[in-house]
């Protein structure tokens, strides 16, 4: 009976000399949703991804992935995963075609099969009309979907996908996105790394990196209600003296901008954060409307990644 | 355990790397272009029958006999006179400055010395900073003097007889070796490329994480560079039956396996590269590297028996000093591969060796 957990780890650490790019994450990722890890570049996701392909050992701890022990069963496990690397990694000076029915040799699928699949993908991805372009010339967007097509030809039941939307516009990135919601209807676990707030906040479950480190984990909306500080939005003319004002409070864990608002995250101890902070700012002579707001996944993101080692998770 | 390799894998490894070869038309160029290039600067400009060395006289005595001799040194084709001067001094000096490699110094005291006999009449003055040259030129002591009485004719002590290049021309002997030296040089650096370009430019990554095997890996890589080592060795040995003359006089079967041999070491010593190196850049530098020494060591520049015993050994390690060995075997003597068999095995040895040793190397990982 296959389990209903596709990755966990305990413990996961790799050390580059002094550096500790992944440091003791004990991770837990269901089947059939899409899993996302949230972090600033070097974070240690790509670090991560890579050692649950079997690609770098683990300093430390261990991995198991679809029950298979990572990185001692890697190679039985490389028929079953499907990986797209950040940076792009087709052969830019073969075509369309001939990039998909290479890779599609190298996982053995039978002719009539390779046929079908490929042309089965060329459609899904809407790259019918560049089937005999070099991958090169392709757009971001174009080559981004070629990727993600030349990870899913063999059907893997586990997919990693290391910040595939970098390079691609807003409106591709909402194509690619249903994409990954149609594979998980139909049973595909994929994890996915990414820096951006609207990427992250469509995934099922999220796992927050910082430094190496796990900072937290959840649902969206779960972290989102569950945060750790009261948050009040500001508006305020002067909003940069303002928010430079709330940061040297001590009750302020952080202020950021958010569009023509500020984000300030204060600490639960406080009784009426909002009142607080209506103050302190007019003692400072800059005239402010606050009221408390619901916390956004960048207040959670903030505020895990900012918090010092005590706050961890 | 043994692998169970994939043979449909193997080709698609292989048809890619065709595919790379149709879209770079530079390396497609080098296929063909280095050996013909090659082979016909080699075969036209390599000569070790010195002629037309440029000479400068220094006459002092300018007698009749004296002016014979300059004339019968210029006909015997070894020496140009490009320069006449009045003294020792200047002959002397025109050697220094490059402009001739021999100097005819005839003394004032030329016919005295001439009608005596006991003292050579002239004096010759070499450059000797080519040994070759060196050579040619000492085939002019023996020119005989005009008017002198021939020495009695003596017998020699050995009379010679050239085989398998009895005209002795200098392309028979450069082209069967120039396979050699092509193959060693365009398949290594085809395959020394061939891994590190994929670490390089990012395909790597994605390569090893399919359930691809090393060695199947390995394989896809050097068939496709087998077919292109045969055709450039069809290429050399026709420019040379067609433009030099050069006898094939072994079986084309059992050369054709003997080459097989020899390619299949050096795309294995090029895949170790690309598994050592880290960047195309240091492929190439590594590629050189193990180019020059089996160049000059492997017989094909200088005698192999001139070198010293320890330099013999070392040059045993190389797949092309004992190619050299088959090809000419082949070629020139028509020997038959069981005669070259002291050579093809330790060809065999390098190609396992290498083999392991590239499998071994490289891992499906990153680190």
């Amino acid at each position: 009976m296959p389990t209903e957990v596709a990755i966990r780890t305990q413990a996961l650490t790799r050390r580059f000399g002094d550096l500790v790019a992944v440091d003791h994450v004990d991770l837990v990722v269901p089947r059939a949703q899409i899993s996302g890890f949230l972090g600033p570049n070097g974070s240690g996701k790509s670090t991560t991804i890579r050692m649950l392909c079997g690609l770098l050992l683990p300093s430390e701890g261990s991995a198991e992935v679809l029950g298979f022990s990572v990185p001692r069963e890697a190679e039985a496990l490389r028929l079953r995963i499907g990986y797209m690397t950040q940076r792009f990694s087709l052969y830019e000076d073969l075509s369309v075609l001939e990039n998909l029915g290479f890779l599609a040799e190298i996982h053995r699928l039978s002719a009539p099969r390779r046929k079908a699949r490929i042309d089965e993908l060329l459609g899904l991805f809407e790259l019918g009309s560049r089937a005999d372009q070099l991958a090169g010339t392709l757009s971001g967007g174009q080559r981004q979907r070629l990727a993600l097509a030349a990870a899913t030809l063999h059907e893997p039941e586990l997919l990693f996908l290391d910040e595939p939307t970098s390079a691609v516009d807003p409106e591709s990135r909402r194509d690619f996105w249903e994409i990954l919601f149609d594979m998980v209807d139909q049973g595909t676990t994929i994890l996915v790394s990414t820096h951006f707030m609207d990427e992250a906040e469509r995934c099922h479950e999220l796992a927050i990196l910082d430094q190496g480190r796990l900072v937290a984990t959840g649902a969206p909306r779960e972290l989102m209600d569950s945060i750790d500080a009261a948050v009040v939005e500001v508006e305020c003319e002067r909003s940069r003296a303002a928010r430079l004002h709330l940061e040297g409070l001590p009750e302020v864990k952080s202020a950021a901008q958010l569009g023509t608002r500020l984000h300030a995250l204060v600490d639960r101890s406080v009784d009426d954060p909002v009142a607080r902070l209506e103050r302190s700012l007019a003692d400072a002579r800059l005239a402010a409307s606050c009221r408390a707001a619901p916390a956004t996944l960048e207040d959670v993101f903030v505020a895990a990644t900012q918090a010092g080692p005590e706050h961890a998770r | 355990m043994i692998p169970r390799l994939s043979v449909a894998r193997i080709a698609a490894i292989a048809r890619k790397e065709l595919l790379h070869l149709r879209r770079d038309h530079l390396t497609g160029g080098m296929i063909g272009g280095i050996p013909i290039m090659m082979t016909l600067l080699f075969g036209y400009a390599i000569n070790q029958d010195v002629r037309h060395l440029r000479a400068g006289v220094a006459d002092l005595a300018d007698t009749h006999r004296s002016r014979a001799l300059t004339m019968d040194a210029q006909a015997t084709q070894v020496v140009d006179v490009v320069a006449r001067v009045r003294s020792a001094t200047e002959l002397r000096q025109l050697l220094v400055e490059g402009k001739i490699s021999v100097g005819l110094l005839i003394p004032r005291d030329f016919e005295r010395r001439a009608e005596r006999g006991a003292r050579p009449a002239a004096q010759l003055l070499v450059d000797g900073g080519d040994p070759i040259v060196l050579g040619a030129a000492r085939g002019l002591v023996e020119l005989p003097l005009a008017g002198r009485s021939p020495p009695s004719p003596r017998a020699e002590t050995f009379a010679l007889r050239t085989y398998f290049n009895p005209e002795r021309r200098s392309p028979i002997h450069i082209v069967p070796g120039l396979c050699g030296v092509i193959l060693t040089l365009t398949m290594v650096l085809f395959t020394s490329i061939a891994i590190v370009r994929e670490k390089e430019r990012g395909n790597l990554e994605l390569l090893i994480t399919t359930p691809i095997h090393t060695l199947e890996l390995m394989i896809g890589k050097i068939v496709p560079y087998v077919v292109i080592g045969y055709v450039q060795v069809t290429l050399i040995l026709t420019l040379g039956t067609l433009l030099f003359g050069l006898p094939i006089r072994g079986s084309l079967l059992e050369l054709a396996t003997g080459v097989g041999f020899f390619v299949a070491a050096s795309l294995t010593l090029g895949l170790l590269i690309s598994t050592l190196a880290t960047s195309q850049f240091q492929a190439f530098q590594m590629t050189f590297v193990s180019f020059l020494p089996q160049m000059l060591l492997s017989g094909f520049m200088f005698p192999f028996d001139g070198m010293p015993v320890a330099v013999q050994w070392l040059a045993e390690l190389f797949p092309l000093t004992h190619f050299l060995r088959i090809i000419r075997g082949i070629v020139l003597r028509g020997a038959d591969l069981g005669q070259v068999v002291p050579d093809i095995w330790p060809l065999l040895l390098f190609f396992a060796a290498t083999m392991s040793l590239a499998t071994l190397r490289f891992r499906k990982r990153l680190d």
